[in-house]
């Protein structure tokens, strides 16, 4: 109960951000920055829960923008009906790599590569066919609403990332807290001893893979109503897998609140470094690889799990 | 003896040229403590994996409580009943030894905080309780043994399997483990031991069945298999039962 007021308080706090402060830019920070969170909350299901490292999320992330784009040129769906679309379509997606991946039993760096495969099949398949508009893109015409989740300001958008945000919050702590979620951590340590106890380890990895991909496609979804155009590259492309699992591993694997600290501590960094260093493009993602790499080395349980790794170094340095 | 809970039939399994079980046939009596003993690489383990559905056999058959259950993947007979330690301990390592407990008890709670509450008392039983909120790889050898033990348990099995719970332990904690297992099979849940602690064994087994080279060479009472020719052979070598009995040690 306690773990669930804690993400009320969150709600409730960021809820009132703008209150604080009326600068597009902060806004626009913080919905970064909550977005970058949502897909590291994602990638979080899978691999810190379930243990099962992907490097192909911007597959799911791909689908839920192209559905959520094509939904509305193509078929005239309202958006805020195209986004279950996308979610459901990212599900599916996610249903089918999962099955055919963990019905070989593929683990470890099979399934990460396996992945990786699958987001280029589908970069290069989105290239090739009509409806993703090749490499052109497609384009979502303006038309400014609130009912056509095209807000006037950056705060609508905002609001909705925060909602999405903490209703997956809310998701992970229900996860953590129930028999799939205790069946997903028991198939992550020892697969063989779960299979003792009565675990099912493909149906309880499914689970993770769909729950995993649902969130991350509305997390395409979403940024394809912020920025209005998707292209292959940006659909399937490395960036959003990379950022899913940097936000989660610096953050910390199988926590609740790691992915969300992660990409906040990210995105403080990347804009700092961005405006200090300005005249060298690309600086921001030599950051991101010097952190990914000091987190590894000195805080192998993230940021949320900083207390027991600095209590380990520290028994180290001692004994 | 009574009616059999699990009964084997001519199960035999071949890793490329090695015949690690052959032909074996083994009735399991319901409510009783019965062990499984031989040398080192005798194929125990194996014929455990086969019981259990974690190795498919080659053939033969497997039937538990009645039901064909020959190559039924592992979850499934868990949830007929059938549960297994693992010789090598296989902990949760990263989680608490209650959590550890708890998904073993949510084969049939699917509520987390009832299994939680339920692992407590698991623990108790084996005599964990005072380590319930270590995290399992925190726990020395014996400890885990005992975790071993209490996810096994967990599931409410009606037959337990137990790999080498003792190997490792030494006398003070062996000799706390026995009571702990004749406990178990009081309450109702039949048990088969695979052990080398022979201590153990002739306090513990009704009837036990001797395995070498995975052909099973003798079964009956622990003592009936102690005076066994063919046993001591295969433990200490060809000849040997006749050079001790000619030192009159048998």
């Amino acid at each position: 109960m306690k773990a669930f007021g804690l993400i009320g308080l969150f709600a409730l706090v960021l809820g009132a951000l703008p209150l604080l402060t009326d600068s597009g830019v902060h806004i626009n920070f913080a919905m970064m920055a909550l977005y970058a969170g949502l897909m590291g909350m994602a990638w979080n299901i899978l691999a810190g829960f379930g243990g099962q490292f992907s490097f192909g999320h911007s597959l799911f992330f791909g689908f839920g923008a192209y559905v959520q784009i094509i939904a509305q040129l193509s078929w005239g769906i309202n958006p805020w009906f195209a986004i279950l679309l996308a979610i459901a379509a990212s599900a599916a997606v996610g249903a089918f790599v999962g099955a055919l991946s963990f019905r070989y039993g593929l683990r470890g760096s099979y399934f990460a590569l396996v992945t990786l495969a699958f987001a280029e099949v589908a970069r290069i398949l989105a290239l090739s066919v009509d409806i993703t508009g090749g490499g052109v893109g497609l384009m979502l015409p303006l038309q400014t609403s609130a009912a056509n989740m095209q807000f006037e300001s950056k705060l609508g958008f905002f609001y909705l990332i925060l909602f999405m945000v903490v209703i997956a919050l809310l998701l992970t702590q229900w996860l953590k807290n129930s028999r799939v979620g205790a069946y997903l951590q028991a198939v992550r340590d020892n697969e063989d001893a779960a299979r003792a106890a009565g675990v099912n380890p493909f149906r309880v990895k499914l689970s993770g893979i769909v729950l995993s991909g649902a969130m991350m496609g509305a997390t395409g979804a979403f940024y394809v109503q912020v920025f209005q155009y998707v292209d292959p590259a940006i659909a399937f492309g490395p960036q959003s897998s990379v950022e899913a699992l940097v936000a989660a591993i610096v953050g910390g694997l199988g926590t609740v609140w790691g992915p969300l600290l992660g990409a906040l501590v990210l995105h403080t960094l990347s804009d700092v470094t961005r405006n200090l260093f300005g005249s060298l493009p690309g600086i921001n993602m030599v950051i991101y690889g010097s952190v990914l790499v000091l987190i590894v080395m000195f805080l192998p349980r993230g940021i949320a799990g900083i207390g027991v790794s600095v209590k380990e170094l520290w028994a180290r340095s001692r004994s | 003896m009574s009616e059999s809970l699990l009964r084997v039939t001519g199960i035999s399994k071949t890793f490329g040229g090695l015949r690690a079980v052959q032909d074996v046939s083994i009735e399991v009596p319901a409510g009783e403590i019965t062990a499984l003993i031989g040398p080192n690489g005798a194929g125990k383990t194996t014929l455990f994996a086969l019981m259990t559905g974690f190795i498919k056999p080659d053939s033969g058959s497997v039937i538990f409580d009645g039901a064909d259950i020959t190559g039924q993947a592992p979850h499934l007979n868990a949830r007929l009943g059938m549960a297994r330690t693992f010789q090598i301990v296989q902990p949760f390592a990263a989680q608490t030894v209650r959590e550890n407990i708890a998904v073993g008890v949510h084969l049939h709670e699917s509520r987390r905080s009832p299994a939680l509450q339920k692992a407590g008392e698991i623990a108790e039983q084996v005599g964990l309780s005072s380590h319930l909120e270590k995290p399992a790889s925190d726990l020395t050898v014996a400890g885990r043994k005992r975790l071993e033990l209490a996810r096994a348990l967990a599931t409410s099995p009606k037959l337990l399997l137990l790999d080498e719970v003792l190997a490792g332990l030494n006398p003070q904690e062996i000799s706390e483990m026995i009571p702990v297992i004749r406990e178990i099979c009081r309450g109702g849940v039949t048990v088969l031991l695979i052990e080398h602690v022979m201590q153990a064994v002739m306090s513990l087994a009704s009837h036990v069945w001797v395995l070498s080279q995975g052909q099973l060479i003798a079964q009956g009472s622990p003592d009936q298999v102690t005076q066994n020719d063919a046993v001591v052979e295969a433990y200490l070598g060809k000849g040997a039962a006749e050079r001790l009995r000619g030192k009159g040690k048998l």
